[in-house]
């Protein structure tokens, strides 16, 4: 390969990890939501509210770590109403979830047109930015050296977050405890491991994490509040933990060939060519349908279902029988 | 002591009736809060929404222009609902019937006779929508794919072809470079009542009747409702689900295809920006809000609508966030959802917690293996 091949693979692997940060994030909280038996679709609220809440706060203050720190904390409460309404109350999780993602959606533009100073738009203004921090000696290997090793630092927090993820998930005792409320409540509860709490605590980690997407976005990726700034990625979030089948090392593969493919637009666009870039944004899309049709086929032939068991049941103990 | 719920003898039809109003008054107070904070009376803002919306002739009809596409599609995803399919497709099953039309309204309408250029372009925009949704049908039906996932995906391919046709293909060559199809003929257009508001209306509230009047009255109808309720039954009475399954939603694509073609003939009269807006999503408020009853869906699509548009005119009127709309909706709809539950069962707090079944650690580590 020539040295120009090589920059271009470097640039479009950049561009992956950066584009795929904020998702990864989303994917990895709705993987611990999910798994413990609770389909939450309001993460594009989620994020749209980690966004605006991290710009604003960093706008305001100067601090990014005050500014993650509030974006963390603002999904955590997003996601909480979710849980109250869909764990204690029972309440119909795919609506729940839905309503979520409006309502966060509408308080995110709100907020975004009233936050600024003397309660202006935040839309155009800029503030502190996460910039990239290239690890020495790490990022001078060729190839891979300046894509993985100079980036920001919530990227960084992937490279922990991931292991740290599948390890608790598939090693640990809560873990463990975490699949069997999502498995199989009923048997859960009878050995004494506490359903509603165990739900609540993952739905508001999925909430956190995809407030950090949000963050990411906001503070590193568009390096700006825009309205409409997640531009579906919450959705695509949902739609990589099915493609992970409820895997946290395998939404790494999703969450970079999404971000790869907006790498690969991103730089055929530059060189003028001559495939709509329509035709290239739909292929995640179709994707998506392509894996999730294949993975069900291939689970209902090996009877070897990945989805978490109760996904979407609200458990009720008197329920019985 | 702890609170648990207790299953009523009966469901509490007072609650029914007490838990919109409730929520009402909760969003509202919520809203007004968030006025409060950015230094608006809420009064105000909310006497302003509400002359937006239902003030005036002009202002009604423009709260129907908005209130249409949300009933056809409302009816269109609470059909799918009714049997626990979760069509979250109707924003793109909306986009290809518009799409569809406009493939009517530009091209074939040369070759057809005028008077049947709109029906057509009915005709085919609800077929587009029909088949749209029945990608994710037959997976679902014939091999158990998610359909959540399926239908979500399918809006962006949806949205995404929809918008690279009036960017590419079709923008029209004497737009100035502006995106959108060139104006449709009159022959396609769809006729308007006053204002923008258009015969669309006519169109939803033909389809409610028909939609009442086969699930209260017909086999198919009440095949839908057992299979939504109780599915295992169904089953044991040899009803046919996923054909079932293929049809309903054949219908509710059809239904969401038919708002896009309004949304196209009726009020933008060309294709560009701004036919998906996200009343797809909003749909689905709308169906569970009505509990999935066709008149219903009107009912609510229409207030819906009347917060949608009171949210535009205070952000012209006032310079508020039109997105104000939005917020009310969901903080509307958070306590209806959580409320429907008091309906069937009560709270009742008991006295101590009984400690039986509870195993060791240990023994719930091997079980699980």
């Amino acid at each position: 390969m020539s040295a120009l091949d090589l920059s271009l693979l470097t640039s479009i692997l950049t561009i992956t990890l950066r584009a795929g940060t904020s998702l990864l994030y989303a994917t990895i909280g709705e993987i611990y939501a999910e798994r413990s038996g609770v389909l939450n679709l309001g993460v594009e609220g989620m994020m749209m509210v980690g966004a605006v809440s991290a710009f604003a706060v960093g706008y305001h203050t100067g601090s990014l770590l005050l500014a993650v720190a509030v974006a963390l904390i603002a999904g955590t409460l997003m996601a909480l109403i979710h849980a109250f309404l869909s764990i204690t109350l029972r309440a119909n999780q795919v609506v729940s979830g839905l309503t979520l993602t409006l309502f966060g959606t509408g308080l995110a533009s709100f907020l975004g047109q009233r936050l600024g100073p003397g309660g202006s738009r935040l839309v155009g203004l800029v503030g502190p930015s996460l910039s990239r921090l290239p690890i020495p000696m790490l990022s001078d290997l060729p190839l891979v050296g300046p894509s993985l090793f100079n980036q920001d630092i919530l990227t960084y927090g992937l490279y922990g977050l991931v292991p740290l993820a599948w390890w608790y998930l598939y090693k640990t005792r809560p873990g463990l405890y975490m699949r069997s409320v999502g498995e199989n409540p009923q048997t859960a509860d009878a050995m004494g491991i506490r359903v509603g709490a165990n739900r609540y605590l993952y739905t508001m980690v999925g909430g956190a994490l995809a407030g950090l997407g949000g963050a990411h976005l906001s503070l590193a990726y568009t390096k700006g509040w825009t309205e409409n700034i997640t531009g579906g990625r919450g959705w695509i979030a949902v739609a990589l933990v099915i493609f992970a089948m409820w895997d946290p090392l395998r939404a790494v593969i999703g969450a970079a060939l999404f971000g790869g493919i907006n790498a690969v637009q991103f730089r055929m666009q530059a060189a003028g060519t001559t495939i709509p870039a329509a035709l290239l944004n739909m292929l995640p899309y179709i994707a998506t349908i392509l894996v999730l049709v294949i993975i069900t086929w291939w689970e209902t032939l090996r009877k070897r279902i990945g989805a978490p068991g109760a996904l979407g049941v609200p458990y009720a103990r008197e329920e019985k029988g | 002591m702890r609170i648990v719920f207790e299953k009523r003898q009966e469901v509490s039809r007072t609650i029914r009736v007490l838990v919109p109003v409730l929520s009402l008054v909760f969003a509202l107070i919520f809203g007004a809060v968030l006025l409060l904070l950015s230094g608006v009376n809420p009064l105000v803002a909310y006497a302003a929404m509400a002359q937006g919306a239902f003030g005036d002739v002009h202002a009604l009809a423009e709260t129907l222009v908005k209130a249409i596409p949300l009933m056809l599609t409302g009816l269109g995803v609470s059909i799918a609902f009714r049997m626990l399919f979760w069509n979250i497709g109707a924003e793109g099953q909306l986009a290809m019937g518009g799409l569809a039309a406009t493939w009517v309204a530009l091209y074939a309408s040369r070759s057809l006779p005028g008077w049947s250029v709109v029906p057509a372009a009915i005709l085919l925009g609800m077929i587009a929508g029909a088949l749209w949704a029945a990608i994710p049908a037959v997976l679902r039906a014939y091999l158990q794919v998610n359909e959540t996932i399926t239908t979500l995906m399918m809006n962006y391919i949806a949205i995404l072809l929809v918008s690279h046709m009036y960017h590419g293909p079709w923008r029209d060559p004497e737009g100035y470079g502006f995106p959108g199809t060139a104006r449709f003929p009159e022959v396609a257009w769809l006729p308007r009542i006053y204002d923008r508001a258009h015969a669309g209306l006519f169109l939803a509230l033909i389809a409610a009747a028909i939609l009442w009047f086969v699930l209260q009255r017909t086999k198919w109808g009440f095949e839908l409702r057992i299979t939504g309720e109780n599915p295992k039954a169904a089953r044991y009475i040899g009803i046919n689900i996923p054909r079932l399954i293929l049809v309903a939603m054949l219908v509710s694509g059809g239904l969401c295809g038919l708002a896009g073609v309004c949304e196209v003939t009726g009020v933008m009269r060309r294709l560009q920006q701004g036919l998906t807006v996200g009343y797809g999503y909003t749909a689905i408020i709308v169906a569970w809000m009505s509990q999935l009853n066709p008149w219903g869906v009107l009912l609510v699509g229409f207030l819906l609508a009347g917060l949608l548009v009171g949210g535009d005119q205070i952000q012209m009127a006032m310079g508020l966030p039109a997105a104000m709309g939005l917020v009310l909706q969901g903080a509307l709809l958070f306590p209806m959802l959580g409320g429907s539950l008091f309906a069937e069962y009560k709270l009742r707090i008991v006295r101590s917690e009984p400690q039986d079944a509870v195993l060791s650690h240990e023994s719930v580590a091997k079980e699980a293996k």
